[in-house]
This record gives structure tokens, C-alpha cells and sequence, in this order.
């Protein structure tokens, strides 16, 4: 069989140079940086370092603070991305099911999509401000004292709340259109072998869905770990205080707010080193049950 | 296994365009039916109907003596064939065939035996564990089948199940479908565009224009007696030949041409004279003269297309015949000519 190739060396790299200096210089250049100031100590005003070995991811195994922190993290990331999903889902397959109005029906849907993480922040300071927040009210309603930015079981339900409520229109464009993709003879073919109508959603409908689940999962949990920092920041009016943070916070906080680079350098390689981990687990694990058409 | 009888079948969707008229017929237990005509027929849409894919505006649908109107169409005992094949790609084809079995609580033994049995009988026991992407076109209709047939319904239904294989496939896709309904004795409705699917495989077919039925009759029927001038155009290739002509008291003229020739009927005044192809003879005494513009050679026969008093026309001769572009003579077989009224478009 014969390939089509190059005749030399230097065209190929010459056409990749630009990606690959791109990648090294946005992407591995800082991500070194960040590990090898992560084993120094910084002077808070710039003038030295001292290397201090692996100090500084001692000392954060040690800190309560920082474990506290990883836990909500994780809950937090858990809720958002389950609860963005599972609602963007249930609102999907009910708009494919609408005829009538079923454009207006989605774009209403998909408006949210359009607002920014920290005006999304800013709404959810709005609903559930102390005094006037329908929110806040909802939740007196039940007896339940809500102040946010005071109470931490508080705080860290506004941000579940809002961030879920930011994702869900994403989620839902996927799904809708990954309903739409499953050809309607087969759905009509289930109608024939199953009376259950929940069974063909978990039997047919779902599996089919599965490539756009999976990609979904992997773009929320990315979402709930890192790109919430907007929200979190508005909901805590800048007062960390008592209030509940994620990972990526604590490393901007640690950072820039505490002048501690080393520290929040070594919290960034944490991070990292998690992201690698969940990658490999959900390629290997989750996509293996995948069928692609 | 079941008759099936529809009472006064009438579809409108919601945005009003009516794509069934009022509809009646029977289907006798063990029949195969085919509903042919057109694209946009209603032909898909009457088999919906029975399978339960749309809803019934108006009308009674029994299927073996129960109405099913209301009823889903997994409780109508009925198995459908897609055109695409509809198979579900993340199940293997032992799932895909025992998917139905499964949900209606069969014990696991039995749904293995009975796919077992299936796969046999369509020659898909080596690709049992194989899923949809990996099998071809034929096998994946064979697959669509085996899945009708695993459930042993009342009804087979298939809509347009041969249009995705190549023409080799379709032939012999065809005699299987046909032998396969035959030995199981199982009722069978087949919707087709196809009118040589149609009458190969019917007992009785029923031809459809623009949501009506134009005619009900076996394959046989519906050639040599066509109902209306829609049936004759549709069915058979090449379709009868349709000439202007006038009829008067027992004797018809084809307009552009004096000579008379003997009516069937007795009718008065102007009328659409049809013949078939294979009922006109070459004959160089022959009474009306024929111009022949193309030859077409077709190996068993040849189709000589021309004119008749300057209205297109059409000859099939054997290969025996020679044939060749010009002037000629023809003689028309007396009792294979059919009389249309201009107006209607129905026989005389």
C-alpha cells in the first residue's frame, strides 16, 4: 500500500509548529513553573526563594482548612454536575416531545446559556439576598433561618443552586440534540417490543444518549471544579470568612490574596495530578460501556 | 394469527391536510396484502395506523375480532419491519431479537431457544453476538426479520422493508420474505412503492392514490382489469399504453387514425383507450399503422416506443421478433382492450 508522506522532515514540523508552541508555551511552560515553585518558599515581596523541598505539600496534607476545603470540593462537584444533568435530561426529553411552539419552547431554555458566571453570581445574590431575596424566602418558608454569606450550609447551597442553574441550558442543547440524532423508527420499533415507557427510555433512548452523557459528564465535572470560580466569588461578596470555597478558590485566594505562591503553586499540582486521575478513570472506566455509532 | 378489518379508516393530522379518506377493508387470517401507490399515498401512514404509530382520526380497527384503536402497540400483537431496519446499535443481534420476548416477561431459557430457533431459520446463528454495525444490509434485514418472527404475532407488518438493498438482494430478500410468511401462516400486511414487490408477493393488493383506495384485487386482477387509468399508468412495466380515442355504439376510433376496431363496451363519445405492451402484435397487414422511434433491447424481449395516430405508444415483442425503426403495421388483441372515461379516470 503505498502513503501518502512528506519527502522531508521540516515541512511537517514547520505545519505543527505553531500548535505545538502554542501548547508549550500556554500550557507546559506554566504548568512547570507551578511545580517547581512549588517546592520553594517565596518572599512575600518578591525579593527570593528559599527551597523548602516538599513543605508545602506537607504542610496542606496537615491543614484542616485545606481537607475541609477538598471535601466541599467534592460534594459540591458531585451536586452540581449530577443535578445539572439530571435536570437538563428530564427538561430535554420533555421538549422533544413538544410539537407546538417547540422553538420558542427551547430558546427560552437555552437563555440562561448567555449569561456570564459572575452576573450568574450577581442573580444569585439577588434571589437570595437577606432581606428581599425569593430564595431566602423559600427557604424561611420552611423554617430554615437562610443567610448567606453568614451560613455556611447556607452559602454553599445558593452556590449549588446557581451553579446548576447556569449549566443546566449547556446540558440541555447536548440532549436535546442527542435525542433528536436517535433515529425515530427505532424509538417506534421499542413502542412495538416494550409497553414501558420508562423501560425504553433506560433501555433504548439512554444507551443511545450515552456518547453525549459521557461527554457531558466529563465538560460538568470541568465545569463544577473550575469554571464555577465566578459564581463563588460573587456569592461570597469577597468575605472567604466562614464561607464554604472549592480548590480552584483556595489557590487564587492562597495566591494572590495571601502572597503564599508556594503554597498555592503546590495546591495547583494537586489539582493537576486530579484532573489527570479523573481523566484516565473516565476514559478507562465510563467509556469502555459506551456504544458509538 | 388474525383477520384484520378496518371500518371507515380516516386520518387527518393536526395541521389538517387529510391523508387517508374513509377506508374500508378486510384482511382474511393468514393473507399477505400489499398497499402500494405513490409516495405520499398514505400508504405508510394506513400501516402506522395498524401498528399503532398514529393515531386513528376516525373509524374502527379490528385486529382478529378485538378493536384496537386504543390499544398500544405493544398489546396489539403485531410485529413490525422498518425500512431502515430499526435495529437498536448498542444490542447485540441475540438481544435485538430477544429484545421483545424480554419485556414481555418471558423466562430467559425460552427467549435463548426461541432466538435460537429464529436465528436458524434466517441463517444469523455465526453473527448472534455480532452488533448491527458489523453486519451487512441483507444480514441486517435478516436480523429485523428474525426479530418479527421471534414473537410469533398475530400481524406482520413491513414498511417498505427492501428499498436499502441493492436490486440482487431485493430478488431474493423477496421469495424469502414470501416463503417465510407462507410456511408460518402468519398474516402480513407490506406497504411498497415498488409494483413489482407488489405483485410477486401478494395475494391481494391494494392500490392507493392520494389517500383513496383506487382498487382492491389479486396481482392478477389488478393487472389484465385495472380499475381506473391511475392502476393501469402504475402497475406494470412499462405501464398500459393510454390512447385518446372515440367510442361509438360497440366500435372505438383512436384519434389520429380512421380505422374502427370492435369496443368491449358499448359507449358513446370520447374515451382513454388502454392496451398492454405484451397485447399488440407486429403484423406488416396489420390494421393500424405504427411508427417505431427507439428500440429498447431487454435480452428476453424488446420494447419498440413510437406512435399511434401521434400519440405515444409502446410494443413488447419477443426476442424472436425482428423489430426495427420505422414505419410498421400492429394488431391490437380485441379482448385486451380497456375502455377509461375521460372524466373519471375509472373503467367502462
Amino acid at each position: 500500500m503505498k502513503r501518502a508522506g512528506f519527502d522531508n522532515i521540516w515541512l511537517p514540523v514547520a505545519l505543527l509548529l505553531p500548535q505545538l508552541m502554542i501548547i508549550a508555551i500556554f500550557f507546559y511552560w506554566p504548568a512547570a513553573w507551578a511545580l517547581q515553585s512549588s517546592f520553594f518558599l517565596q518572599d512575600p515581596f518578591g525579593f527570593g526563594s528559599t527551597f523548602v523541598g516538599a513543605d508545602n505539600y506537607t504542610s496542606l496534607l496537615g491543614n484542616n482548612q485545606y481537607k475541609r476545603i477538598a471535601w466541599f470540593t467534592i460534594v459540591f462537584s458531585v451536586l452540581v454536575t449530577f443535578f445539572s444533568l439530571a435536570i437538563a435530561l428530564l427538561l430535554a426529553v420533555k421538549a422533544d416531545k413538544v410539537i407546538r411552539g417547540a422553538k420558542t419552547y427551547r430558546t427560552l431554555l437555552m437563555w440562561v446559556y448567555a449569561i456570564a458566571p459572575p452576573v450568574a453570581g450577581f442573580l444569585g445574590i439577588l434571589f437570595f439576598d437577606q432581606s428581599t431575596g425569593p430564595m431566602t424566602k423559600f427557604f424561611q418558608s420552611f423554617g430554615w433561618d437562610f443567610k448567606l454569606g453568614v451560613d455556611y450550609n447556607a452559602t454553599a447551597t445558593a452556590m449549588v443552586i446557581a451553579a446548576v442553574w447556569k449549566q443546566i441550558p449547556v446540558n440541555f442543547i447536548f440532549f436535546l440534540s442527542g435525542l433528536q440524532s436517535i433515529p425515530r423508527s427505532v424509538r417506534e420499533a421499542a413502542m412495538i417490543d416494550n409497553r414501558s415507557a420508562t423501560g425504553r427510555f433506560w433501555q433504548v433512548t439512554f444507551p443511545l444518549l450515552a456518547p453525549t452523557a459521557f461527554f457531558l459528564l466529563i465538560i460538568n465535572i470541568t465545569y463544577a471544579l473550575f469554571d464555577t470560580f465566578g459564581i463563588i466569588d460573587a456569592l461570597m461578596k469577597g468575605e472567604p470568612g466562614n464561607n464554604p470555597m472549592t480548590l480552584v478558590y483556595k489557590v487564587y485566594l492562597d495566591g494572590f490574596r495571601g502572597n503564599d505562591l508556594g503554597g498555592s503553586s503546590a495546591q495547583s499540582v494537586v489539582l493537576m495530578v486530579l484532573v489527570l486521575v479523573l481523566t484516565v478513570f473516565q476514559f478507562r472506566l465510563v467509556e469502555r460501556r459506551i456504544h458509538y455509532t | 394469527m388474525a383477520q384484520v378489518n378496518l371500518e371507515g379508516i380516516i386520518k387527518v393530522y393536526p395541521n389538517g391536510h387529510q391523508a387517508v379518506e374513509t377506508t374500508n377493508f378486510n384482511i382474511q387470517d393468514g393473507e399477505f396484502v400489499v398497499l402500494v401507490g405513490p409516495s405520499g399515498c398514505g400508504k405508510s401512514t394506513l400501516l402506522r395506523m395498524i401498528a399503532g404509530l398514529e393515531d386513528i382520526t376516525e373509524g374502527t380497527l379490528k385486529i382478529g375480532n378485538r378493536v384496537v384503536n386504543d390499544v398500544d402497540p405493544a398489546d396489539r400483537d403485531i410485529a413490525m419491519v422498518f425500512q431502515n431496519y430499526a435495529l437498536y446499535p448498542h444490542m447485540t443481534v441475540r438481544k435485538n431479537i430477544g429484545y421483545g420476548l424480554k419485556n414481555r416477561g418471558m423466562p430467559a431459557a425460552e427467549i435463548d431457544a426461541k432466538v435460537q430457533d429464529a436465528a436458524k431459520m434466517l441463517n444469523l446463528t455465526e453473527y448472534l453476538d455480532r452488533k448491527p454495525a458489523q453486519l451487512s444490509g441483507g444480514q441486517r434485514q435478516r436480523v429485523a426479520m428474525g426479530r418479527a418472527v421471534v414473537r410469533d404475532p398475530a400481524l406482520f407488518l413491513f414498511d417498505e422493508p427492501l428499498s436499502n438493498l441493492d436490486a440482487k438482494l431485493r430478488n431474493q430478500m423477496r421469495i424469502e420474505i414470501k416463503a417465510l410468511q407462507r410456511r408460518l401462516g402468519t398474516t402480513a400486511v407490506y406497504v411498497t412503492h415498488d409494483q413489482v414487490e407488489a405483485m410477486t408477493m401478494a395475494d391481494r393488493i391494494i392500490v392507493l392514490s392520494e389517500g383513496r383506495i383506487e382498487q382492491i384485487g389479486t396481482p392478477s386482477e389488478i393487472y389484465h382489469n385495472p380499475a381506473s387509468i391511475f392502476v393501469a399508468s402504475f402497475m406494470g412495466a412499462p405501464p398500459m399504453n393510454l390512447i385518446e380515442a372515440q367510442a361509438d355504439q360497440g366500435q372505438v376510433r383512436i384519434n389520429g387514425y380512421d380505422g374502427l376496431m370492435p369496443a368491449p363496451k358499448s359507449v358513446i363519445g370520447p374515451v382513454t383507450l388502454g392496451i398492454r405492451p405484451e397485447d399488440i402484435e407486429l403484423d406488416s397487414r396489420g390494421s393500424v399503422p405504427f411508427r417505431v422511434d427507439i428500440l429498447e433491447e431487454l435480452g428476453a424481449h424488446r420494447l419498440l416506443h413510437g406512435a399511434v395516430g401521434g400519440q405515444p405508444f409502446t410494443v413488447m415483442v419477443g426476442k424472436d421478433h425482428s423489430a426495427r425503426i420505422g414505419e410498421t403495421h400492429i394488431t391490437l388483441k380485441p379482448d385486451a382492450l380497456r375502455l377509461f372515461d375521460v372524466e373519471t379516470g375509472k373503467v367502462l
